[in-house]
């Protein structure tokens, strides 16, 4: 590695021991444990159940949760790093584990009770099973509000109708339960009353079914879920009726922290690749980095990541400070996701006609990067939510 | 059992080394530094040892180096090292190596240890001798690039297999010993992240020559580095070319005749 991409002085500005200790960990981990193995889990489209079980052997899954509940207890700063490493390498392993923090163990260990987080933090956080979020609806995207599925009270127990999609670690062997946001009913102001529940894989009249053809994270676990009269206890109710809504919303702000931190990663590994190529590529008897198209092409690639990364460690900062981050996580995920889609093209262009084949990891990096500016809220969406805060619609 | 593991910070392998205008060192902005490869062998024989022999078994790192240093340490404790000892001073810059084994001799002698466990070399300036004088200062035996550590039951020796050229040799060795361990022996663990919480609750012993007892630098009279210099450039390369290869021949000559003058 080059120093001007890892001095011990850059990336690391200000951060603590734990967190050098940690990025160093896991950019090991990822080199030799992903590295060799992401090109063909893309090509297969294989969620791999060994490499998860490996990362989950590392306490990737419990990044946040206190040791109580078998978690590390580290700060938000310290599971983005570790995003971002693993997405410097691949997209499909980072996918797995921000779903599995941030959408996964997040809503029961932020909002759900003492007794759903003894049943099941301990387990999410060993890595022996993922849980996944089931906000997405065919109808209802960008529009959440839209959304169809029910759930209503009978018995003691809530019936489930509907059906989700584009559902993250919902379908392998180790998914073992999904928060399910339901219409429980109208609120006295006529709208819509959205709660979330809790229903385990595997319930009668809940089917998960594994979606294939994906142009991107094609190693990572993506489900349609349908709902036919699935019975859960009346207790699998995250919080209180009607809190799921802004649960949701609590959880996308956390959500779009661990975007942007692939889009960061997902840009340094493209970023590298691209270094290291036109370093060594001879065209014209030269080194093609010395060309200043392409030289300069890689001072921008270098600026934008820098300036990526002191947004989204700042927004995290502000979280683990206790402070509003709202505004800032929306701009790192707009900021951080778009900076990867300018550096994987150029990367790619860099690369020329090998760019464009299987064998060349920029070519899986150019398809990752398309999610990030649509997944956990489009560019368009972050837009609305920057300006909303920043008062453009107020009367 | 008390197991030391010996730590040494060294630059990443694939850092671009620079050395400063004194000549006194590198130049460490934007560098990164890593444990030494060869220490991360030692630190898992360690702790596989102390996983094996059970009870109140110890792995103790110690590493002598800088203040930032303790990034190193922090990471050996993180893999699952029960404590450390960093000998940092600042009287010590390029130590020789009978300094530093001076120094690693009186720690571990401190400490106690029935097993000493280190890397075959450091990867920086590739001596490859502290483990040799600690040996004969501790007055034990010593096993070098060991790539299969086995303990006896009742934990009283220890076979090892070294790598030489076209085979394996074994050696039988009695305890206390120390084994300098080259790549193949194990597969050094990640630091996971619950470790990496751990380690911050983990003592290390932050001793000076002083607290050591030592009034100067052990062994600064013997040898010692005087400077280091950059490797000379490589000469330009000319191609003669002709029309006709006598015709390069023959000015070919004539350069290494008039210009180069070297025949």
């Amino acid at each position: 590695m080059d120093t001007c991409q890892y001095g011990g002085g850059e990336i690391d500005f200000g951060l603590s021991e734990e967190q050098k200790v940690l990025r160093h960990s896991i950019r090991d981990f990822a080199e030799k444990e992903i590295r060799p193995r992401a090109q063909e889990l893309d090509e297969k489209e294989e969620f791999s159940i060994e490499l998860t079980k490996k990362m989950a052997g590392l306490g990737l899954f419990g990044i946040f949760v206190p040791e109580e509940y078998g978690g590390s207890g580290m700060g938000y700063l310290s599971y983005i790093i570790a995003v971002e490493e693993l997405a410097r390498i691949d997209g499909s392993q980072a996918a797995t584990v921000a779903a599995g923090n941030s959408l996964g163990t997040g809503p029961i260990y932020y909002y759900g009770g003492e007794d759903q987080k003894k049943e099941w933090l301990p387990r999410l956080c060993s890595g022996e099973i993922l849980a996944s979020f089931g906000l997405t609806e065919p109808d209802a995207g960008s529009d959440a509000g839209a959304s169809k599925t029910t759930a209503e009270l009978k018995a003691g127990e809530w019936v489930i109708n509907g059906s989700k999609i584009f559902i993250t670690n919902s379908t392998s062997e180790m998914a073992a339960v999904c928060t399910v946001q339901c219409i429980t009913g109208k609120r006295p102001d006529g709208k819509k009353e959205i709660s979330c529940i809790l229903v385990p894989n595997g319930t009668p009249g809940f089917e998960a079914k594994k979606m294939t053809g994906k142009m991107m994270w094609r190693a990572s676990d993506t489900g349609e879920l349908y709902f036919d009269n699935c019975r859960v206890p009346e207790e699998n109710l995250i919080g209180s009726r009607g809190e799921g809504f802004h649960q949701m919303l609590e959880t996308l702000d956390n959500g779009r922290l661990a975007i942007a931190a692939m889009g960061l990663g997902g840009a340094q590994g493209a970023f590298e690749l691209a270094l290291r190529y036109s370093r060594e590529r001879e065209q014209f008897g030269a080194k093609i980095c010395t060309f200043q198209a392409n030289a300069f092409k890689l001072a921008d690639m270098a600026t934008s990541i820098e300036a990526a990364r002191n947004l989204l460690y700042k927004a995290c900062r502000l979280k683990d400070a206790g402070q509003p981050f709202s505004k800032e996580a929306a701009m790192s995920k707009l900021y951080c996701s778009e900076t990867m889609g300018r550096v994987v093209d150029e990367a790619v262009q860099i690369f020329g006609g090998y760019g464009l084949m299987r064998e060349y990891d920029i070519e899986r990096f150019y398809r990752d990067y398309k999610l990030l500016t649509i997944g956990e809220g489009t560019s368009e969406v972050q837009r609305i939510v920057i300006s909303r805060l920043l008062g453009c619609y107020d009367e | 059992m008390k197991i030391i593991v010996l730590l040494k910070r060294v630059p990443d392998s694939e850092t671009k080394i620079l050395i400063n205008q004194e000549g006194t060192g590198i130049r460490e902005d934007g560098v990164k530094f890593i444990i030494n490869t060869y220490d991360e062998y030692a630190i898992e024989e360690g702790l596989l040892m102390k996983e094996k022999a059970g009870g109140d078994s110890k792995v103790t790192v110690v590493c002598m180096g800088s203040d930032e240093a303790t990034e190193v340490i922090r990471t050996a404790l993180a893999m699952g090292a029960d404590d450390a000892v960093h000998i940092a001073d600042a009287t010590l810059s390029n130590p020789g190596p009978f300094t530093t084994a001076s120094i690693m001799a009186k720690v571990i002698g401190d400490e106690g240890f029935d097993i000493i466990f280190c890397g075959k070399q450091a990867i920086d300036d590739d001596m490859a001798q502290v483990h040799c004088i600690l040996a004969e200062m501790l007055d034990i035996p010593q096993v070098s690039v060991a790539t299969a550590f086995e303990l006896s039951d009742d934990a009283a020796k220890a076979t090892v297999s070294r790598r030489i050229e076209g085979g394996d040799e074994k050696v039988e060795t009695s305890l206390p010993v120390i084994v300098s361990c080259d790549k193949g022996l194990n597969d050094p663990r990640y630091a996971s992240l619950p470790g990496i919480m751990k380690a911050k609750k983990k003592e290390i012993k932050k001793k000076s020559l002083a607290d050591l007892g030592f009034s100067e630098v052990p062994g600064g009279g013997r040898s010692r580095v005087l400077k280091w210099l950059p490797l000379p450039k490589g000469g330009e390369c000319r191609i003669v070319e002709a029309e006709e290869t006598p015709d390069a021949v023959r000015e070919l000559v004539r350069l290494l005749r008039e210009e180069a003058k070297v025949i």
